[in-house]
C-alpha cells in the first residue's frame, strides 16, 4: 500500500526564534525550514525578523540578508537573482516559485519558506536534484539528426520556430515537477512536467529527426501517462509556461501515430 | 546500499511501449457515458412505480436492451480503467498491486457479464 506513516524526519518542530532588530518597527517575520544532515535532529522552523528598511524587495534579498547579518548557517541555492537560472526555486507562502522573482510585499503575514516539496533535502532549503536531472538526461535533450549536416546553420521557418515558444523558456527550476502529486507518488518512474515539457520541446522542433524514437521512449503508463491533468504545474510555473499543455500535445502525438 | 547510477535509476526497466490505448479508451468511454448516463437516469425516473411486468416490457424493447448493454459495457470498462490508474498510483508493493489489478479486472468482467446475462434473459423472454 501507499505509505501512510510519515518517514523519519518528517515531523517538523518549532525552531529557534532569532532576536529582532532594534530601533525599527518596519520588520517582516520569516519562518524558514531548517534541517542539517550533521545533527541527528528532526527539521525545525526558525523565525527571523528582518529590518525591511535595509532589505531589498525580493524574498531572495531577505534570505541573503538573513544569511549575511543574522544566521550564516542558513543554506540555500541562488545565482542569477533575475529568474533565469532556476537555482532559488523553493516553496514560498505555500507555492513553489523562485525566491528572486517573488516580492516580499506579495505575501501577507509571516513569510513561510520551505524547500521544494517531496524531494530529499540536502540541507535547509537545498533539495537533492540528482534524480530530476538524471530524468532530464534520459529524454536526451539535444538535437538528433541523421541527415548530412548543412554547411551553415540548420534552417527553420519562422512558423516552425514559433512552435518552440513557451517551451524553450523553461529554466528547469523543478517548481512544476515538485508541485505535482503524481510526481510525488511516482517520481521513480513518472518523468514529471518539467522533463516532459523539455521532451516536447524536442518533439516540436522541426530540425529534429528522432521524433519516433523520442515517442517510443515516452510511451509508458508511468513515464508519460501518470499525468492526470491536475494542472498544479501550470499554476505554479514561475515563468508562466504551460507544462500541462505540452504533456497533452505529447499524448496527441502518441494517438496520432496510432490511428 | 544502492550504488546504481542516477541515469541507470532514471532509465529503470525502460518504456513499456503501451499506455496510449488505456488513456484513449478511458476518454472515449467517458464521452460515451455522458449521453448514456443521462438516458439511463431519465429512463429510471420514468420507470418509477412500474411493476415487474412493466420493467420486463421496458427491457424487451430492442432499443432499450441495446442501449442498456452498451451502458453496462462502457460503465464497467471505464470503471476498470479508472480503478487501475488509482491502484498504479498508490499501491507500491508489486505483488499486492498485481493482485489488486487482477481482482479489479475479474470483478468488472464478472459483474458486467451478470448484468448482461440479466438484460439478455429478459430481452429474449427467458425471465
Amino acid at each position: 500500500m501507499a505509505d501512510f506513516v510519515l518517514p523519519r524526519n518528517s515531523k517538523v518542530k518549532s525552531g529557534k526564534v532569532w532576536p529582532k532588530p532594534e530601533d525599527t518597527s518596519n520588520t517582516r517575520t520569516f519562518k524558514v525550514y531548517r534541517w542539517s544532515p550533521d545533527e541527528n535532529e528532526n527539521p525545525s522552523i526558525d523565525t527571523y525578523t528582518v529590518d525591511m528598511n535595509s532589505c531589498g524587495p525580493m524574498v531572495l534579498d531577505a534570505l541573503i540578508k538573513i544569511k549575511n547579518e543574522i544566521d550564516p548557517t542558513l543554506t540555500f541555492r541562488r545565482s542569477c537573482r533575475e529568474g533565469v537560472c532556476g537555482s532559488c526555486a523553493m516553496n514560498i507562502d505555500g507555492c513553489n516559485t523562485l525566491a528572486c522573482t517573488s516580492f516580499n510585499s506579495e505575501v501577507k503575514g509571516d513569510i513561510k519558506i520551505y524547500p521544494l516539496p517531496h524531494q530529499e533535502v540536502v540541507k535547509d532549503l537545498v533539495p537533492d536534484m540528482t534524480h530530476f536531472f538524471a530524468q532530464y538526461r534520459e529524454v536526451e535533450p539535444w538535437l538528433k539528426a541523421d541527415s548530412q549536416p548543412p554547411e551553415r546553420e540548420r534552417l527553420q521557418s519562422i512558423e516552425d520556430r514559433e512552435k518552440l515558444d513557451g517551451l524553450y523558456e523553461c529554466i528547469l527550476c523543478a517548481c512544476c515537477s515538485t508541485s505535482c502529486p503524481s510526481y510525488w507518488w511516482n517520481a521513480d518512474r513518472y518523468l514529471g512536467p518539467a522533463v516532459l515539457l523539455q521532451a516536447y520541446r524536442w518533439l516540436a522542433d522541426s530540425r529534429d529527426e528522432a521524433t519516433g524514437d523520442r515517442l517510443d521512449k515516452l510511451e509508458d503508463p508511468f513515464r508519460l501517462y501518470r499525468c492526470h491533468t491536475i494542472m498544479n504545474c501550470t499554476k505554479t510555473c514561475p515563468k508562466s509556461l504551460n507544462p500541462a499543455k505540452a504533456i497533452a500535445e505529447i499524448k496527441k502525438m502518441m494517438l496520432e501515430r496510432q490511428i | 546500499m544502492n550504488l546504481q547510477s542516477p541515469l541507470g535509476k532514471a532509465r529503470g526497466l525502460g518504456a513499456a511501449k503501451s499506455g496510449t490505448n488505456h488513456w484513449w479508451m478511458q476518454r472515449l468511454t467517458a464521452i460515451g457515458l455522458i449521453p448514456l448516463s443521462i438516458w439511463f437516469i431519465i429512463e429510471i425516473l420514468l420507470a418509477v412505480g412500474n411493476d415487474y411486468n412493466g420493467a420486463k416490457e421496458f427491457i424487451r424493447n430492442p432499443f432499450t436492451a441495446i442501449f442498456l448493454i452498451l451502458f453496462i459495457v462502457l460503465t464497467f470498462h471505464h470503471a476498470q480503467l479508472g480503478l487501475q490508474v488509482v491502484v498504479e498510483d498508490y499501491v507500491k508493493r508489486k505483488p499486492f498491486e498485481i493482485g489488486l489489478l487482477i481482482l479489479i479486472k475479474g470483478a468488472a468482467i464478472l459483474l458486467s457479464l451478470t448484468a448482461l446475462f440479466a438484460v439478455l434473459s429478459i430481452a429474449f423472454g427467458g425471465a
